[in-house]
């Protein structure tokens, strides 16, 4: 038996788990990344429009602070966010653009003086500060209200995979290119690494480890359309739910963006809306004022999905040989601006559609887009039930979205919380809870496991297609666990899946070898994405309210006195049907910011019994505290930076509000 | 009779572990749909003729640089390739340059990995220690416009399969690797000078090793001005050196 032993082993080559790795380099230790495709390839590359930070450059950007990013976040978050880690998120993510900057990121800077902008539709100028000249620039995005997303052109998330890939090679971090986790070694209460197969030759290898890392993404491929790369298959999600003790947190969770061209799903970046592009339907009529007066097209992106869906069902939709459509329309910000900012797009609209989108409409449609949920951690990134295991980025569920992410703050997450959890997941090998006593036999027989399973499903006879039940999967997804769902529909999409879980025990394969053999691959992983699924399906059908992408039309109002709380799945015994939910209580009487109204999208909600009593305490220390700094009221109402590493607990500069 | 063209693919087969596996073309057909890229006609394939089938898509995007491969004698992504802009039959071969892994997979993840350590393709920060509390340092907003229409390569290998210095040099460091040079040359963040690249790339594996066919700059998917910057690089490698 090969076995690689490593200080940390970092599961995915992404940023969050590139920054991790970088991270705890820098502190001494040896990290092992493990990857399904070359690094640099990874999905992070997708993320166009940019991070936010509030650095506050530009002029529109003037004023804007911690405090502003974090109730926009937890606005965003429906309330379902941790609000201790969007705090920890906001106070780092300024430190991330300025070390990616220091690492090589060529953020669009601003420039002094003035400039065209669209705003509401409109064309206004705008003058920017000579003090900002050369500073990292900013552009508007959905749910925000000050213009917070640093961004490079529309391609920032490759130029961060970029820099920090090339930061990983200079540390001399190694990546395991090609190498796919199979199963978590663990003994119960403890993670010690994982089995790893080469996808070219087949090979089994056990990487024994003191802490183990999940980073890989996203689930989009539960879904038939969606923004996210083929290889966003939420395994690390399955690898922690087959443990039967790490928890998954708000797998319902999952985010539709307004967007996905159509009908491929490929992105066109939110910064499309941020830089002023409209939605427009079938009769050229722009119609998101109707719905959202306050945000328009800038609402947050849950808000702005649904009302599209419901727009498409009352009719406004274009019809077209693959189902109706909307259009974005940006040729009102001009040849110029497209060709400098929004460059991606174009590209994408050329080759994909076959218009120049400075003179055509992009047909487009939400597309399943993100997922909120993941491995539930605690504000370290440590999973709360299983010791040694922790996640970051999107596969994770910190947790700093709740129930639905506003734009630029995933990308922000991955290299924030790789900065964060890195420090931790140090701490933690450095300490003597991170002394590892696994068995060796408990390794073998983790082996043993997962070749006897590959052996069972090359040599099977059954009459079942992995690709068959994938479809059929993505399909039932689709149709149950999308944009609108009722209880019907979700109980209908749990009986599909149930189903295809048991057919799944009789897949068959065409092609029987082990080495390179994308079947085989789709078998065993069919398998353990039918079981996110179920997660998701069961967690949406439970959970009896709206709240931020997850909206019942059969209990259309928020209910926080119900369902203020996280659900957690887990799947404590490999042959059941169904994962096990339990909930996870969100403490109004500890948030700064108590429940309320969003700003935008439905304004009726059921109040959680706590909430006047919060709300009342947090006005009377505002005003108990009127004229002292910010700072001190804000730790006066919810104290957080104990809570941060050391090394990052330090305040952020910015240009003064009045600076010209 | 059906609206849509039947077309051709054909693709090289081999997996250079087995033993027993001969090169060879093999053909599918297939009935072409609106907006038919080639990740959509080789997924088809894979899902409903041929499971065995080997090849790399990510993003299918055009923008993870995954799915470069030789379409009717030009090396393209794949994925963002429409079927209808070619005719009833499209040949497919893996791109020339790199390991084969099997079919129509390469691994160029192994070569960039390879390449990056090589030149040491990263930003060498002048500053030992950024203090990350502190408003970060300007820079020209032309310049940083100028530093990323050379960071857009995304290390997909065209450039290399279409050299003609890399079929005779096997260590030639191609365009993507000039590209970088010319990039972290241009950075004022990097605090290394000619001098120091012409260490990285002054001789034939480098700079000097172009005979300016230019297929680079032909192939390039992101249209990077692979032409003027070696052009240049050259011009200032030939004075650090002289």
């Amino acid at each position: 038996m090969k076995v690689v032993y490593c200080d940390v082993l970092v599961i995915g080559g992404g940023l969050a788990g590139l920054r991790v790795a970088i991270g705890v380099r820098q502190r001494g230790l040896d990290a092992v990344v493990l990857s399904l495709v070359p690094p640099k390839r990874s999905h992070s590359a997708a993320a166009q429009g940019g991070m936010q930070a509030s650095l506050g450059n530009v002029v529109k950007g003037a004023g804007d602070s911690e405090d502003v990013h974090f109730e926009d976040t937890v606005r965003g978050s429906d309330w379902g966010a941790d609000q201790r880690v969007v705090r920890m998120f906001v106070e780092t993510a300024p430190k991330a653009v300025r070390e990616l900057a220091a690492w090589g990121v060529p953020w669009s800077r601003v420039r002094r003086g003035d400039r065209e902008v669209i705003i509401n539709g409109q064309r206004v100028t705008i003058t920017e500060r000579d003090a900002a000249h050369g500073l990292v620039a900013q552009r508007d995005f959905g749910g925000t209200r000050k213009w917070r997303t640093c961004y490079v052109s529309d391609g920032t998330g490759h130029a961060m995979l970029f820099a920090v890939g090339d930061q990983a090679i200079a540390h001399g971090v190694p990546v395991h290119e090609r190498r796919e986790a199979l199963a978590l070694i663990h003994d119960g209460s403890r993670c010690g690494g994982a089995v790893v197969r080469d996808l070219v030759t087949g090979e089994l290898i056990a990487y024994v480890a003191r802490a183990t890392v999940i980073a890989t993404g996203g689930a989009g491929r539960l879904y038939r359309v969606t923004t996210n790369a083929v290889i966003c298959e939420g395994i690390g999600a399955a690898l922690a739910l087959e443990t039967g003790v790490a928890a998954l947190g708000n797998m319902e969770a999952v985010q539709f963006h307004p967007t996905g061209i159509f009908p491929a799903g490929i992105l066109v970046t939110e910064g499309c809306r941020g830089d002023g592009g409209l939605l427009r339907d079938a009769a050229g009529h722009r119609f998101m004022p109707d719905y959202e007066p306050e945000k328009k097209e800038l609402a947050s992106r849950d808000v702005v999905s649904r009302r599209m869906a419901e727009h498409i069902r009352r009719g406004g939709g274009v019809p077209s040989h693959f189902g109706p459509h909307l259009w974005l329309d940006i040729t009102l910000l001009g040849r110029a601006h497209i060709e400098r900012n929004l460059r991606e797009v174009k590209e994408i609209c050329h080759y994909f559609l076959g218009i120049d989108p400075a003179k055509d409409w992009i047909p487009v449609h939400p597309a399943q887009h993100y997922t909120m949920g993941g491995i539930r951690t605690d504000h370290t990134g440590e999973s709360t039930t299983l010791r040694g295991l922790f996640a970051a980025g999107e596969a994770a569920c910190w947790d700093m979205h709740g129930f639905n992410r506003l734009g630029g703050n995933s990308v922000a997450e991955t290299v924030v919380a790789g900065m964060i959890v890195g420090e931790f997941v140090a701490d933690f090998c450095q300490s003597p809870r991170g002394n590892l006593d696994l068995s060796t036999a408990l390794i073998a027989d983790a082996v043993a496991a997962e070749r006897a399973a590959l052996d069972a499903l090359l040599a099977s006879r059954g009459d079942e297609s992995a690709d068959v039940l994938r479809a059929e999967m993505q399909q039932a997804m689709t149709d149950g666990v999308g944009i609108f769902r009722t209880g019907a529909d979700l109980e209908a999409a749990v009986a599909r899946l149930q189903e295809l879980l048991v057919r799944s025990r009789r897949i068959g394969l065409r092609h029987r070898v082990d080495g390179p053999n994308p079947e085989l691959v789709t078998a065993y992983r069919v398998r353990r994405m039918l079981k996110v699924a179920l997660a998701m399906a069961c967690g949406a059908l439970a959970r009896r309210e709206s709240r931020g992408a997850h909206f019942r039309e059969d209990f259309p109002r928020r209910d926080d006195a119900r369902w203020l709380c996280r659900t957690l799945a887990t799947w404590p015994r490999p042959g059941d049907s169904t994962p096990t939910l339990n909930y996870e209580a969100i403490d109004v009487g500890a948030m700064e910011l108590p429940p309320g109204w969003r700003g935008y999208g439905a304004r009726d909600y059921v109040d959680h019994p706590d909430t006047p009593q919060r709300a009342a305490q947090v006005a009377a220390t505002r005003e108990r505290l009127a004229g002292a700094g910010r700072e001190e009221v804000q730790q006066a109402l919810m104290p957080f930076r104990h809570l941060l590493p050391p090394r990052l607990r330090a305040g952020n500069d910015r240009l003064p509000e009045s600076a010209a | 009779m059906s609206e849509h063209r039947r077309i051709r693919i054909h693709a090289l087969r081999h997996n250079p572990r087995d033993p027993a596996s001969e090169p060879r073309l093999q053909t599918y057909e297939l009935e072409e749909q609106p907006g038919m890229t080639l990740f959509l006609a080789l997924s088809e394939i894979r899902e409903r003729q041929d499971p065995s089938l080997a090849f790399d898509f990510v993003c299918r995007a055009g923008i993870c640089g995954s799915c470069a491969m030789i379409v009717n004698g030009r090396p393209r992504l794949a994925c963002r390739t429409l079927t209808r802009d070619f005719p009833e039959d499209v040949t497919l071969l893996p791109l020339p340059g790199f390991e084969l892994i099997a079919d129509l997979s390469v691994d160029t993840g192994k070569w960039m990995r390879a390449l990056s350590e090589r030149l040491a393709a990263w930003l060498h920060a002048r500053q030992a220690e950024v203090d990350l509390s502190r408003i970060e340092e300007p820079m020209d907003p032309d310049l940083a416009d100028r530093i990323y229409e050379l960071d857009r390569c995304v290390e997909c290998g065209c450039c290399v399969a279409a050299c003609g210095t890399a079929r005779m040099r096997a260590d030639f460091v191609g365009a993507v690797g000039l590209n970088k040079i010319a990039r972290f040359s241009l950075d004022p963040r990097d605090r290394r000078g000619d001098g120091d690249y012409y260490e990285l790339v002054g001789d034939d594996l480098g700079v000097f090793g172009c005979m300016t066919l230019l297929g680079c700059q032909d192939v390039c998917p992101k249209e990077l001005p692979l032409q003027t910057q070696i052009a240049y690089l050259r011009r200032r490698m030939a004075r650090a050196g002289a």
